[in-house]
């Protein structure tokens, strides 16, 4: 159960081609390329039909017009043709050159690039070795090698461009292919009874279509700006037939007298190839999922905190961390996810306190709010305080709270391999924990890292210290991760789901750890997990959480064995038990409401059998049900006093 | 490392061979006969004949690739007939004025394109953010030879503060200072492109690497933000980053041909050009390959240096 | 009397191997080896064990979906026929998102394997994928509908639809509830197990969690490093079990009733797959492991009724 992917962005929906459009024309800079674009076209489009001076008729008399001279809007050139009637020819030219180029490589390169992604194996090996060696020149030598052979000439150099762009069209479209056909639904298809061409054509090129388009739409303008350069360099049009890049050659020569009849045809160039970067700009953010809804947006160093309320008045009571009213919300564009809603909570000296809740009820961003650790953009605090022995860190600058991080609040998270730094050792990585804080020399720290992977009960511990993450086991590194929280001897460590990741045999020896090491040095521990066997063997108390809610909390065996919150007792119903033998469960059923759309009374109450009109008619308070002993419920099962 | 430097370099033989084939093939392909071309159109079949011996013409294919080949590795490239010189002397000599001018070009591009991606991904959304991505459109949209013609009607011609064209002043040049001086407009045109596909992938990588996990853990132990950024983020970016500074050389040689041009740098592109208008076959091979080979070899150090970077990239 | 629907013999996966251009060997990993299991008809035959040991590959195997290097597997007392792929045997993923084409509505994954599969016409087939989509306890306004719009428990029904849409009788589940919280992870037991009565289905279920596979497994076996190390009747492999590796396993999972774990003293790593040991797999973790143990496999024995363990010095031998 990876319930950090709760930290992921909502669905990566596949956008339909219409929402796409809507997304590209939403995009102001992609709209203005499509616009420029979409004229510079029509322009061409419409050349034949517009009242110009024929393009290649010479008048020696009219030599080098400056622009804006009669008749010559903007002047001519050498042999005294019209330059507005060369350009819109040239254009048009340049333009269906480049964006036939683009179709043939895109064609021939995606058929190949598909070919060996599906085939796999020896066919594919071939053909990208020779892909790659196409790609060991640089592109132009290949480009001029073919002109070469070919002769100059524009279609010559339309199939030198082509030809130069296929290799870099095959490999992207076998990257994304190979990542397509080794998905899990490539093989239900199978399952499905299709044949492999089938399966070709319905499930792996509609997967693979956005890229080609992405593919096609970012190389368009530079292959453009090739032919362009073939023709430039005299090898593509020839006289007197000219496209922009032959004009701008031409115009070369005269750069001292006459600018104008360079610049224009670079100008037009640049406006073509600049119009369709935008637009392919925008191209690739609307079909690239990834790229949407701000998901590639910089965590800033804490989380951004707008504060409605402050929580309560009450003094703080005596516990080194107590969480009072803590409210964290995503607000993505109109849409505010309440993730974690007004949860209070103390940690006592030492004490283990468990946060227990299925996936997306809110227990990782109430861990990492602690710290102003939840990522900015969307996270939001929006209202509470965590007051560590009395003061309140949410009001702290970033730049003090990185004194507080790590040395009294440490973290440790759930998957060590993507949490530790894959390009340091781990040794190096403990030496920046432990200097964050303190001020030691680096061979001192390094002792010092040697001696807390000792205290982790790691093998070899002097040359484990020189390994990278990726060179230990899954528990080892957890045990890095544990030896790194430790690295100050902070008062408070907060787990999120650290065994979630291991496997049992492992988890087992970690939680040992764990427990040990609490206890020996007097630690507190917030401990996030959703697993209920886990709870019982590290936890002193134990909170439960729904919806971003504290629903229920106690000590640990009288919340088990005697929930008093209707849902605490109908999940504990659902966990298999060892040593219960075959049986069924009593399941509970729907689904949590979701976070953007909680409803004003009980949030359980869609699914409680004890639900009635009180329930949803607004929020619940925390009753106390016994000493020590809260539940959210109007009618609470147990200690009813 | 010195194992894996190895292997790699073992690899790159069956590389080179597949290269020396391509463009043996594509010589070959070219239509025309050869010895026509050296001896002129007056020529008697008999000396064309004679020729076509003397050159190994009238053996098969795969055993003129293998003469050819042997040539090659002993250093000889067979003889220019344009320029009545040895293919090889003219190769390196060009190719040596290329190298300083997509040397200085790739060393432009890598700093101004790293540092502008950084910037521009650590004010996300900041004005620092809109500058840089908007030079970096116009750089990757701007056709280069034209930038050029742009700047030496600016600098040059307007300005006059640095020559328009060639390497060295023909007058009392030939030192560094004037090298340098020469340099100038022809290395920032050349870098503007791969400076833009560098920033903008920079950023990018940049942007994708701060909201990794790791990041997150680095920022709960207490490291500074300067820390986050520099220590943690930019060398996770660079492992991607690195391989496209190794394709941007190729693009740098590639753009070089047309800034040669422009700038009458005698380099070898502009060398390429002249050869293929003269269908100086053997030279045309012999730039081709030198620089093939040589592009190899960068990419071979690009990789060594992401092997460096990151130790999870298996050799 | 009970009927074997599926048999496999000695099936073995290799990955890698072979040889470079320059021909040198690469290194081969077996990731199953020598597996041996039978399913009743009827029954379900759980498979435990721990991340890696071959759980999935083994899965992978039986219902045809990649080829044993060595070994073979007979279907009701034939050969695996390459073309009946997905119409014997069915397999239900793991990631219940990612077994779902993102591009395709929810009716025309059904309808794929009603086409492919069953050939059936345009309204027969709208008729059984209501009755399906019914059967696995969703509306039908769900099937115009994309994949990424669905919970994982939905998803993960939509999943079980398409294996039930082929009729096989032979049914894989493959970590089914792994990916799912606990409230999510009940209904979707519960409903297999009346999916399993309604229809006549025979499950193999893989899953590392013991409780789960305990509360719906007939018969068990306990995988360890690519090889089946004990299997038994799921009661006896509980109550009693042979090999010291499933009595970590147990001793290891935590449990709600508060018994406290037993982490094992020695460190859990696993042997390096490129360089097997040669003796038990188990050994450097055993705390009963002797010189022996080191220096020849056990082989799979039978130690009592319907009960086998790969162990030297079995535990509870006498009873
Ligand atoms: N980056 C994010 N953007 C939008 N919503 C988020 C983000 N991270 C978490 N959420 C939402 O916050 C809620 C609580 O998530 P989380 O604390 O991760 O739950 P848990 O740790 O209990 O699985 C969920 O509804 C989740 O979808
Ligand atoms: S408040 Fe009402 S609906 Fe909510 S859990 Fe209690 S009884 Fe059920
Ligand atoms: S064979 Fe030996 S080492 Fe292996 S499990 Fe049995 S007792 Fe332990
Ligand atoms: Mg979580």
């Amino acid at each position: 159960m990876t319930s950090a992917a709760g930290i992921a962005p909502p669905a990566e929906a596949p956008p339909p081609a219409r929402s796409a459009w809507r997304l590209i024309l939403r995009n102001r800079l992609a709209a203005a390329g499509l616009v420029v674009l979409a004229s510079i076209i029509l322009l061409a489009l419409v050349t034949p039909l517009l009242p110009l001076h024929p393009p290649n008729a010479t008048a020696p008399a009219n030599r080098l017009l400056p622009p804006f001279s009669d008749g010559h809007l903007l002047g001519t050139d050498h042999l005294g043709r019209d330059i507005l009637a060369r350009l819109m020819w040239g254009t048009r030219l340049s333009l269906a050159v480049g964006i036939s180029a683009t179709f043939i490589a895109a064609l021939i390169g995606s058929v190949i690039g598909i070919l060996a992604g599906y085939t796999g194996g020896r066919t594919d090996n071939t053909m990208m070795r020779g892909i790659d060696m196409l790609m060991a020149f640089p592109y132009i030598l290949l480009a001029l090698a073919i002109v070469a052979v070919l002769g100059p000439g524009l279609f010559n150099a339309l199939i030198a461009v082509a030809i130069v762009n296929i290799p870099f069209f095959a490999r992207n479209i076998r990257g994304a292919t190979v990542g397509i056909v080794h998905r899990e639904f490539i093989d239900a298809a199978r399952l499905s009874g299709k044949g492999r061409l089938r399966i070709l054509a319905a499930d792996v090129l509609p997967n693979v279509l956005p890229v080609i388009v992405i593919t096609m739409s970012t190389t368009v303008g530079w292959m453009i700006l090739e032919t362009a350069g073939l023709s430039f360099l005299g090898l593509g049009s020839q006289p007197p037939q000219a496209d922009l890049g032959s004009m701008l050659g031409e115009g070369r020569r005269l750069l001292m007298n006459a600018p104008h009849v360079s610049y224009l045809p670079g100008l037009v160039i640049f406006l073509i190839v600049m119009s369709i970067n935008l637009l392919g700009d925008g191209v690739r953010d609307a079909l690239d999922p990834r790229l949407r809804a701000g998901a590639l947006a910089r965590p800033a160093p804490m989380t951004a905190i707008d504060r409605t309320d402050m929580g309560t008045d009450v003094a703080p009571v005596d516990a080194p961390l107590s969480v009072d009213h803590l409210t964290t919300q995503f607000r993505l564009g109109s849409d505010t996810h309440h993730a974690v809603n007004e949860v209070s909570l103390s940690l006592g000296r030492g004490e283990c306190l468990g946060v227990i809740g299925e996936s997306g009820s809110g227990k990782s961003v109430t861990a990492l709010s602690l710290a102003a650790l939840v990522a900015s953009p969307p996270g939001v605090i929006a209202g509470g305080r965590v007051l560590l022995h009395g003061s309140d860190l949410l009001s702290k600058s970033a730049r003090e709270l990185r004194k507080v991080r790590g040395r009294d609040v440490a973290y440790i998270f759930q998957d060590p391999l993507s949490t530790l730094h894959p390009q340091f050792t781990v040794g190096d990585q403990l030496v920046e924990a432990i200097r964050a804080h303190r001020h030691m020399s680096r061979a001192a720290a390094w002792a010092e890292a040697v001696r807390l992977l000792d205290l982790v009960r790691i093998p070899n511990p002097r040359g484990r210290a020189r390994a990278y993450p990726h060179e230990l086991s899954g528990g080892m590194r957890q045990r890095v991760g544990i030896a790194m929280a430790l690295a100050n001897a902070p008062e408070i460590i907060v787990a999120d789901e650290p065994t979630t990741a291991l496997d049992v045999t492992v988890q087992a020896q970690v939680l040992d750890l764990m427990d040990e090491l609490r206890r020996d040095r007097d630690t507190a521990v917030l401990f996030i997990t959703h697993d209920f066997g886990v709870v019982t063997q590290i936890c002193d108390r134990v909170a439960v959480m729904y919806a971003g809610r504290i629903v229920e909390t106690g000590p640990t065996r009288q919340v088990l064995e005697d929930p008093a919150h209707p849902y605490t007792r109908k999940l504990i119903d659902c966990v298999p038990v060892l040593g219960s033998g075959r049986r069924r469960f009593d399941a509970i059923s729907g689904l949590p409401p979701a976070a953007n759309r909680l409803p004003r009374g009980c949030a359980f109450a869609e699914r409680c059998e004890l639900a009635d009109a009180a329930c949803r008619a607004g929020p619940i308070a925390m009753h106390e049900i016994a000493a020590g002993r809260q539940a959210r419920c109007v009618r609470p099962l147990a200690g009813t006093s | 490392m010195t194992a894996y430097v190895f292997k790699r370099l073992v690899a790159l033989i069956p590389v080179l061979l597949g290269l020396s084939i391509i463009v043996f093939a594509i010589m070959a392909l070219i239509p025309g006969d050869p010895a026509l071309a050296i001896l002129g159109a007056y020529a008697t079949p008999e000396n064309v004949a004679r020729l076509n011996r003397q050159l190994g013409l009238d053996q098969p294919l795969p055993l003129q690739y293998l003469t050819w080949l042997g040539n090659i590795l002993t250093g000889d490239f067979g003889r220019s007939y344009s320029l009545n010189r040895p293919v090889i002397d003219e190769v390196l000599e060009r190719f040596q004025a290329t190298l300083v001018l997509a040397g200085a070009a790739l060393v432009l591009c890598t700093l101004w394109g790293v540092l502008a991606g950084i910037v521009a991904a650590v004010r996300q959304y900041g004005w620092a953010d809109r500058i840089v991505t908007f030079i970096v459109l116009v750089g990757i949209s701007i056709p280069s030879f034209w930038l050029g013609l742009l700047l030496i009607l600016l600098f040059a011609v307007e300005l006059r503060w640095l020559p328009a064209s060639g390497m060295y002043s023909v007058y009392g040049g030939g030192d560094l200072p004037d090298l340098l001086r020469h340099l100038v407009l022809p290395a920032v045109t050349l870098s503007a492109v791969a400076a833009g596909v560098i920033a903008r992938l920079t950023r990018s990588a940049m942007l994708e690497v701060l909201r990794q996990d790791f990041i997150r853990t680095a920022r709960a132990k207490g490291v500074g933000e300067r820390g986050v950024v520099y220590r943690h983020a930019l060398k996770a970016a660079m492992v991607s980053v690195v391989p496209v500074i190794g394709v941007q050389a190729g693009f740098v040689l590639s753009g070089a041909v047309y800034i040669e041009t422009v700038f009458q740098w005698p380099g070898i592109g502009r060398m390429l050009v002249n050869a293929i208008s003269t269908r100086d076959i053997l030279l045309v091979q012999g730039g081709v390959l030198v620089v093939a080979a040589s592009y190899v070899l960068f990419n071979l150090c690009a990789d060594v240096v992401q092997h460096l970077l990151d130790p999870r990239v298996q050799a | 009397m009970t009927t074997a629907v599926l048999e496999a013999e000695e099936l073995t996966k290799a990955f890698g191997g072979g040889r470079s251009l320059l021909g040198a060997p690469k290194p081969v990993i077996h990731a199953v080896q020598d597996v041996s299991l039978t399913l009743n008809e009827g029954e379900t035959f759980g498979v435990v064990g721990e991340s890696g040991c071959g759980k999935s590959t083994l899965a992978r195997m039986l219902v045809g979906l990649s080829t044993p290097t060595r070994g073979t597997i007979r279907i009701a007392g034939k050969p695996f026929d390459r073309h009946l792929l997905g119409a014997t045997a069915q397999y239900v993923f793991q990631d219940p998102v990612s077994s779902l084409n993102p591009r395709h509505t929810v009716r025309r994954i059904l309808e794929a394997p009603l086409i492919h599969l069953k050939r059936l016409g345009r309204d027969a087939r709208a008729a059984r994928i209501n009755y399906l989509m019914d059967a696995v306890g969703l509306r039908p306004d769900f099937l115009e509908r994309y994949p990424h719009e669905f919970s994982g428990g939905q998803a993960q029904r939509i999943g079980i639809a398409r294996a039930l849409a082929a009729e096989a009788r032979i049914i894989v589940l493959d970590e089914p509830v792994s990916a799912l919280d606990v409230s999510v992870q009940a209904q979707i037991l519960n409903l297999l197990a009346d999916l399993k009565a309604r229809f006549g289905l025979t499950y193999l279920f893989i899953s590392h969690d013991l409780a789960v596979v305990e509360a719906v497994a007939d018969r068990v076996a306990v995988m360890y490093f690519g090889r089946i190390v004990e299997e038994a009747p799921a009661d006896r492999l509980f109550a009693h079990p042979h090999h010291p590796y499933t009595r970590l396993l147990l001793d290891s999972a935590p449990a709600i009733t508060g018994k406290r774990i037993d982490a094992g003293e020695q460190p859990a790593e696993l042997p390096d797959p490129l360089a097997p040991p040669p003796g038990c797999a188990f050994a450097e973790r055993c705390p009963h492991a002797r010189a022996d143990c080191r220096a020849r496999r056990p082989p799979l024995a039978p130690m009592g009724p319907y009960h086998s363990a790969a162990c030297l010095y079995p535990l509870n031998a006498t009873d």
